[in-house]
């Protein structure tokens, strides 16, 4: 039986953790709105991008197209790129993405090929590092970057396209969790290279229009598909971070009932003890005046 | 023949305008062309430069670094990999493209080099057109 001491100290540490997590959910909902926010201003660009991008490689799907889209021609190196959060304490959110690039890794192995694992974020990196370490050949750290940009998409994109260039793989793969709302979050797998863009019905009337090209087909699409590599990953980083502060939120909001439920039981031991105590006395009062 | 066209200049990271123009200047990869209403469907690479548009609410200029533009005989857009209002312009961000530029150029393959050799040049002159220097 813990005294009644020891129970005020625990009431007033889950009070100060309530007040932490409180904190933290405020903080994580501010957050998501700006992250909502960013990920709803990136959907023009990348919705355009990807209908012109269809049009283009339905156009070129030739022998003859650049290797970004047509792929080596061979699948045997594949590489996985892990999207996760640079911090936790958001529920299942690093976990979820990281089981599932797991999954695949030993799926792929199973297969007899070869996997190579790049990660974005500290928290998948070190959730995978724990079977899968030797298959780890670069980490990308966003844990200064404050907000967000096109140009750390870029950034990433640049240096797959140079390992896929020097034939370091095949066929990359990225995991990032995609937002539903804020008490969902699909962790989600897309193919990233070679490209695959295929037209929504609403834009397949669009690209029944001949369009003239400047500079020439080929040269627009050469161009293009490594800002299409880049476009796939800011918008999977954007779509993650929504997640990644909706999870919290979530989380944080359980951790903040949780602890307030918490608290009230204390407070009914912590009151129940008391009385006993009290009950005590004067049992102790009434005995010792009886015995006189 | 309508005299105005959708023009849409979207950025990955915020959609910058979204009005009725009357013409759209473009920095072109083959050179700058204007699209009006009624144009005919063609899609460009842009170099980077400023696309002007003229629309019945005045004039704006944005400074884009590159990207491309669809254009249809009902409307323009510009996607384009980075672009600011000319206004909001600054030397710092000059800075910024031409260091991305530089450093783009300096760790191409050969291949690649004319072309982003070339980027670094545009920057530049758009610095002189719209008085800043570019000194990164």
């Amino acid at each position: 039986m813990p005294s009644l001491k020891d129970l005020k100290n625990r009431i007033e540490s889950v009070k100060s953790t309530r007040k932490i997590t409180k904190a933290m959910q405020m903080v994580a909902a501010a957050k998501l709105r700006r992250a909502q926010e960013a990920a709803e201003a990136s959907r023009p660009y990348t919705a355009r991008f990807n209908a012109v991008m269809a049009g283009l490689a339905a156009s070129a799907g030739g022998g003859d197209a650049p290797k970004l889209l047509a792929g080596t021609g061979s699948d045997q190196v594949h590489l996985l790129v892990v999207m996760t959060a640079e911090r936790g304490l958001c529920g299942g959110f690093n976990s979820s993405i990281a089981k599932m690039a797991r999954a695949k890794a030993q799926e792929l192995q199973a297969q007899g090929k070869t996997v190579k694992i790049l990660t974005v974020g500290k928290k998948g990196r070190e959730q995978l590092k724990r079977d899968l370490e030797d298959l780890m050949i670069d980490h990308v750290d966003l844990s200064e970057v404050k907000r967000l940009g096109y140009n750390h998409a870029q950034g990433i994109a640049a240096d797959l396209i140079n390992r896929f260039n020097a034939g370091e793989f095949d066929v990359a793969t990225m995991f990032f969790s995609r937002f539903e709302s804020v008490i969902s979050q699909v962790p989600t797998a897309t193919q990233i290279i070679p490209a695959s863009y295929e037209a929504s019905d609403e834009d397949a009337a669009d690209s029944a229009t001949v369009y003239d090209y400047e500079p020439s087909e080929e040269g627009i699409l050469a161009t293009l598909l490594p800002s299409g590599v880049a476009t796939q990953l800011f918008s999977a980083l954007l779509e993650n971070g929504a997640s990644e502060q909706g999870a919290r939120m979530s989380a944080m909001d359980n951790a903040t009932r949780n602890a307030g439920d918490m608290i009230d039981k204390l407070t009914i031991e912590f009151n129940r003890s008391r009385q006993a105590v009290i009950t005590n006395e004067l049992i102790e009062i009434i005995s010792g005046a009886e015995a006189l | 023949m309508a005299d105005t066209m959708q023009f849409d200049l979207v950025s990955p990271e915020r959609s910058l305008a979204s009005l009725q123009a009357s013409a759209v200047q473009l920095p072109g990869a083959e050179g700058d062309m204007t699209a009006m209403p009624d144009h005919a469907p063609t899609i460009t690479t842009l170099r980077p430069g400023v696309v002007r548009v003229q629309s019945s609410e005045g004039d704006a200029e944005f400074v884009v670094t590159g990207g491309f533009a669809e254009i249809t005989a009902t409307g323009t857009s510009v996607l384009a990999e980075r672009a600011v209002p000319v206004a909001e312009f600054t030397q710092d961000m000059l800075n910024d493209f031409m260091s991305d530029a530089i450093d783009a150029r300096d760790n191409a393959t050969p291949e690649m080099l004319d072309d982003l050799a070339k980027r670094a040049t545009e920057l530049a002159s758009v610095a002189a057109d719209l008085g800043l220097s570019a000194n990164a």
